[in-house]
């Protein structure tokens, strides 16, 4: 076959060995999959942590570990979770691989400010964590509220500052990177409206990352001032307003929702047609969405704050902003479930984990959309109803993306196929230990039961034993994921170029690519979900006929 | 005889509204309501619940068919059928949604207004009435206490009292606990003690971090913020004992942060009252009527 022939020849262009995804690589798909591997190692840590939590919360008394302790856990649980394992992977990871890919070039715009960006995040996540033994860690939770984060331990606070400093400089650099990648290194010929979703939620999360987090970070720089310099910005005492912390705080951490949640949306845009062998309903509706919810999640960050005695205008405004994001998140959900209607559904597990993942996220925006309702957002505000409505949104939406976009790519960063009875056992201890754990915090919350306690009244026992033991089933759910990446990556089976059959870009060079992606010339994909043009008319297989790989002259 | 798929569509689709609203109104999720308040949140709630399920069972429903009904079998290589839009059926799924949370967002903003949320704190009048006790005016729409320098104040929902007869409440939140001072009777207390169906007017203040104030029973959450003054309004109507529960991360301590709202009838109040105020025998009648 001729394809094997020319994988032959990219053979020698690939620098070879393990080595070099522990070195300063300049390209993307090593560094894409540097943050996958980094970030996933951040997510074990995380999740540990999370179990440290569900044990203390086994029992209604604080008796698992010292109360000071419990905040330094809950403060690092979050920290991690969102900016060494969410934010790095759906962003830098799947970002790196594929974007290039999509819009045709060899890499991206910037490959060392790239490379750059990534060697941010060891050094952080190490500071983060090794601060825990040496200074003892933040305690003031993952918000850092002054008056609080001002009289914890100054050092802890001070270390999780530069740490989350350090994170979101990263992220900047990969959002200009990807902004400039989109728009200036498109492969001549290919319109901004052929690119595959991904690369629009892309360029929405960026301008998101570069418009908000310098925010953040002056924030955070103004509040290590009031630490160590004793400054007064936010310090009561000195005629500060804590108010404004927590204003400028959510200006970014609310896109930061959408910076988690966006990407997970455009990989589960390329995903579901692939194994619905149907074109992605309504895209250019899609595309619209997007950037509507870029421009409605700039203006919603005070939802955070309704009993921090804002204005009632105010409340009002933010309500109404608030509600409105489910009319674009809405009409992407719908389009999804066009997209599977009628369609040819492989029940893979990268199916699966994106079926559960629109599951998940309706609930979650349903519960959403509650909770922008100021009065009702009055009585559940930081309460565990809040915690579960957040985990249906980043581990059940995004988690679940990560997950379905690995069983998706495994073969193309590998070469080899994942073991689909292990990856489906893997979905359903997740699915059943993800409900199992935040659906019963609804309830609590609503009953009664604030977020961030080590201890609770004794009448929420059950509902939170029953939450950790879902907690546990998680756990034991990455152990099938484990053992099928690590093996799979030398006994599975080989995958071939293009085991989908699918028609974006990635899947139109060899697995694993060549350093610059395709030996030839990168091929102009116009219709990258072009499945099943005429009723019945063509195969699966044919469909491979018209992935351009031909149409380049490359056979 | 065949069913036209219209009829059918029809018919799941009458079903779960029917459903939705079914378990809106038949599942009850939220605790004891015992504040004037809360039965107008639990309407809400309620609203919420229904459209909440009515939409989440059609997706889920939708979900679940298409990957049963819409599987691949073993052997079939055909790729499904080419449709990529539909500007009808994406205007619908449009307009509906954003009528629907436009209804909510109106229907809750009403819910506010009826809480009592959209009482402007700091015009004159309220400013006024919150000058020290001696001054307190109960009419919230006069305008003449200009020469009382107030400072500023915030407030949540249930800030608004036009009631004469408001018991003025002042709660301390501190690492950790609440301390209640009520200034009619010169008494402190660690629960605050209030009497069935009179408003209360809680002035909050905190001096060391955030602490919120929350009454899950009474659906009342007020953060209690460093440097702003707070108040928060609220009347009682079921007599019991109900948590008060601090709601933002104030220290290590923060999880045993709690204390108890006593809600007496009114004898029983007046008697407690009479047993802990050391200044009962001069204020013991007052406390019942009106100083304005």
């Amino acid at each position: 076959m001729t394809v094997a022939s020319a994988n032959a020849f990219q053979e020698s262009l690939q620098p070879q060995g393990w080595l070099r995804y522990f070195s300063f690589s300049l390209d993307h798909k090593v560094i894409g999959l540097q943050y996958l591997v980094t970030g996933f190692l951040f997510y074990l840590i995380g999740g540990a942590l999370a179990g440290v939590i569900r044990a203390e919360l086994a029992s209604p008394i604080s008796d698992f570990v010292s109360r000071e302790t419990y905040n330094e856990v809950l403060t690092l649980h979050g920290t991690v979770m969102i900016f060494l394992w969410i934010v790095p992977v759906v962003n830098g990871g799947f970002g790196n691989y594929l974007i290039p890919f999509y819009v045709g070039a060899r890499d991206m715009a910037f490959p060392r400010l790239n490379a750059v960006a990534f060697w941010m995040i060891p050094p952080a996540g190490i500071l983060l964590i090794a601060s825990h033994f040496i200074t003892g860690s933040s305690q003031s939770g993952w918000t850092a509220y002054p008056p609080l984060s001002l009289t914890t331990p100054a050092l802890a606070q001070v270390v999780w500052i530069v740490s989350v400093l350090l994170l979101g400089g990263s992220s900047i650099f990969g959002g200009i990177n990807f902004i400039a990648t989109v728009l200036k290194l498109r492969r001549p010929g290919l319109k901004l409206m052929q690119l595959p979703m991904y690369c629009w939620a892309m360029l929405g999360t960026s301008i998101l990352v570069v418009l908000s987090t310098p925010v953040l970070a002056g924030t955070l720089l103004l509040l290590s001032f009031d630490i160590v310099a004793h400054t007064g910005f936010f310090n009561p005492a000195m005629g500060g307003n804590v108010v404004v912390y927590q204003h400028l705080f959510w200006f970014y951490s609310h896109p930061a929702v959408y910076i988690m949640v966006l990407p997970a949306f455009g990989l589960v845009s390329e995903i579901l047609p692939i194994h619905a062998r149907k074109p992605l309903f309504g895209y250019t509706t899609m595309v619209y969405s997007i950037l509507a919810i870029v421009v409605l999640g700039l203006v919603v960050w005070a939802h955070h704050m309704f009993t921090s005695g804002t204005p009632p205008w105010m409340r009002l405004f933010f309500t109404i902003a608030t509600s409105f994001i489910a009319v674009p998140t809405g009409i992407k959900f719908f389009n999804w479930l066009a997209t599977l209607w009628g369609g040819k559904l492989a029940l893979n597990s990268a199916m699966l984990f994106s079926c559960a993942f629109i599951v998940n996220f309706v609930f979650g925006g349903i519960t959403g959309v509650a909770l922008a309702q100021v009065p009702f957002d009055i009585h559940v505000h930081d309460t565990y109803f809040v915690v579960g409505h957040f985990h249906y949104i980043v581990y059940g939406g995004t988690v679940f993306v990560i997950f379905a976009a690995i069983y998706h790519w495994y073969p193309k960063f590998t070469g080899r196929m994942l073991n689909e009875d292990l990856g489906r056992l893997h979905f359903l201890l997740t699915f059943v230990g993800f409900n199992l754990c935040f659906a019963p915090q609804h309830w609590l919350g609503l009953n009664g039961m604030p977020r961030r306690v080590a201890e609770y009244d004794p009448s929420f026992t059950t509902l939170n034993q029953i939450s950790s033991v879902g907690a546990l089933l998680m756990a034991v759910s990455s152990l099938p994921f484990l053992y099928n990446v690590l093996v799979s990556a030398f006994r599975g089976p080989l995958a071939g170029d293009n085991p989908w059959n699918a028609l974006t870009p990635e899947w139109l060079t060899s697995s694993p690519p060549p350093v610059e992606n395709w030996a030839g010339e990168a091929p102009l994909v116009e219709h990258p979900y072009g499945y099943g043009v005429a009723e019945t008319t063509l195969s699966v297989e044919a469909a491979t006929g018209r992935d351009l790989w031909s149409a380049t002259g490359r056979r | 005889m065949p069913i036209p798929p219209a009829l059918v569509t029809l018919l799941l689709g009458m079903a779960l509204v029917l459903s939705g609203l079914w378990v809106g109104y038949n599942v009850d999720l939220l605790p004891l309501d015992a504040s004037a308040n809360a039965p107008v949140y639990d309407a809400l709630f309620r609203v919420l619940f229904s459209i909440g399920t009515i939409l989440f069972l059609g997706i889920v429903g939708l979900v679940v068919f298409s990957l049963v009904r819409f599987r691949r079998r073993p052997g079939d290589r055909v790729d499904g059928q080419a449709i990529e839009g539909n500007l009808l059926l994406e205007i619908v799924w449009t307009a509906i949604p954003a009528v629907v949370v436009l209804f909510v967002g109106i229907y809750s903003y009403d819910i506010y207004e009826r809480m009592g949320g959209m009482t402007t704190l700091n015009d004159h009048a309220t400013m006024h009435r919150m000058a020290p006790m001696e001054t307190l005016e109960a009419s919230v729409g006069s305008g003449d206490g200009g020469d009382t320098p107030a400072a500023r104040v915030w407030g949540g929902i249930g800030t608004r009292s036009d009631a004469a007869d408001v018991l003025p409440v002042e709660v301390t939140a501190l690492q950790f606990a609440f301390l209640f001072h009520y200034p009619e009777g010169d008494i402190t207390s660690g629960e605050l003690h209030v009497p069935n169906g009179r408003p209360v007017e809680l002035r909050l203040k905190a001096n060391d971090v955030i602490h919120a104030f929350w009454v899950p029973q009474f659906r009342l959450k007020q953060d209690v913020i460093p440097g702003q003054p707070t108040v928060l309004t609220f009347t009682p109507t079921k007599a019991g004992s109900y948590p008060i529960v601090c709601a933002e991360l104030c220290g290590p301590y923060h999880g045993g942060m709690r204390s108890t709202v006593v809600v007496h009838e009114p004898d029983d109040y007046e008697a407690w009252f009479q047993k802990n105020s050391p200044l009962a025998s001069t204020v013991a009648t007052a406390s019942a009527t009106p100083t304005g």
